[in-house]
């Protein structure tokens, strides 16, 4: 599993590589929320695009870092789910929190227009 | 035709992903669909995750027992561990049950594997170990 995050306006963009389970989901965590207090961001933007698997392990991770963008008035989107990931969104009702969008853009466009 | 493999592997997250090449490598020459192999994935990494972080919490050296038998396009599958077992099944498979340690556990291992898989089952007794049984038909083009 690979991390990376740059910073866009007050937006942290994350790009996740790999698989998403038990076994990496806390190093991923750690990751994200490291990078996000050092940012100074808001909001968070999450990239799966090269996510080739997640478990329910990822839905607690996704859902510790809605917790932290919350805290600061932010938001948190997931962007470039594959048809087969977006199953696990759907049966676990992150999407009803977490919103999805089909790349960073327009998630970006959406953080801008609020 | 009938195929089946039987597989005992170390209770730690490493593991979880071999578990999970195992089970691919094994339905690989019925071609299945790539919604079903995901599905498949997910159920067993799911059943593995519980049994390693549960099943054995505190416990070194636990096995996990993996057995898949493919009976014409019909997997069964059986995770098995000699844990600590579940006292509440009925509580431990409701969405959001978690047994509330502080790390970002979800609670939504049996769910996901109930709604990936056509039946699930979990057996367990306490000091004597867990066992979720699955099955899915497979879509199989092979």
């Amino acid at each position: 599993m690979k991390l990376k995050s740059r910073k866009k306006y007050n937006t942290l963009l994350v790009t996740l590589s790999g698989d998403i389970d038990h076994h990496s989901a806390q190093e991923i965590s750690e990751g994200i929320a490291r990078d996000f207090r050092h940012s100074h961001c808001k909001n968070i933007i999450i990239n799966f695009s090269d996510v080739s698997f997640m478990d329910s392990s990822g839905i607690g991770m996704l859902i510790g870092r809605y917790k932290e963008t919350e805290i600061f008035g932010g938001r948190l989107a997931a962007v470039s789910i594959s048809r087969e990931l977006m199953k696990i969104f759907k049966v676990s009702g992150l999407y009803k929190i977490i919103n999805c969008y089909d790349n960073e853009n327009l998630a970006l466009e959406a953080f801008r227009g609020e | 035709m009938e195929n089946r493999f039987h597989m005992e592997f170390s209770a730690v997250s490493e593991n979880e992903s071999f578990a999970r090449l195992c089970i691919s490598a094994f339905l690989l020459p019925c071609d299945p669909t790539v919604n079903d192999m995901t599905d498949i994935k997910t159920a067993v990494s799911e059943a593995v995750t519980n049994a390693i972080i549960h099943g054995y919490e505190g416990v070194e050296n636990g096995i996990v027992t993996l057995d898949a038998r493919l009976e014409k396009n019909i997997l069964h599958i059986k995770v098995s561990d000699t844990g600590k077992g579940i006292a509440n099944i009925e509580e431990a498979r409701k969405p959001l049950f978690t047994t509330g340690s502080d790390r970002e556990r979800s609670g939504m291992g049996f769910t996901v594997m109930e709604a990936f898989t056509d039946k699930m089952a979990v057996e367990s007794e306490v000091g004597k170990g867990t066992t979720v049984t699955m099955q899915k038909r497979l879509k199989c083009y092979g």
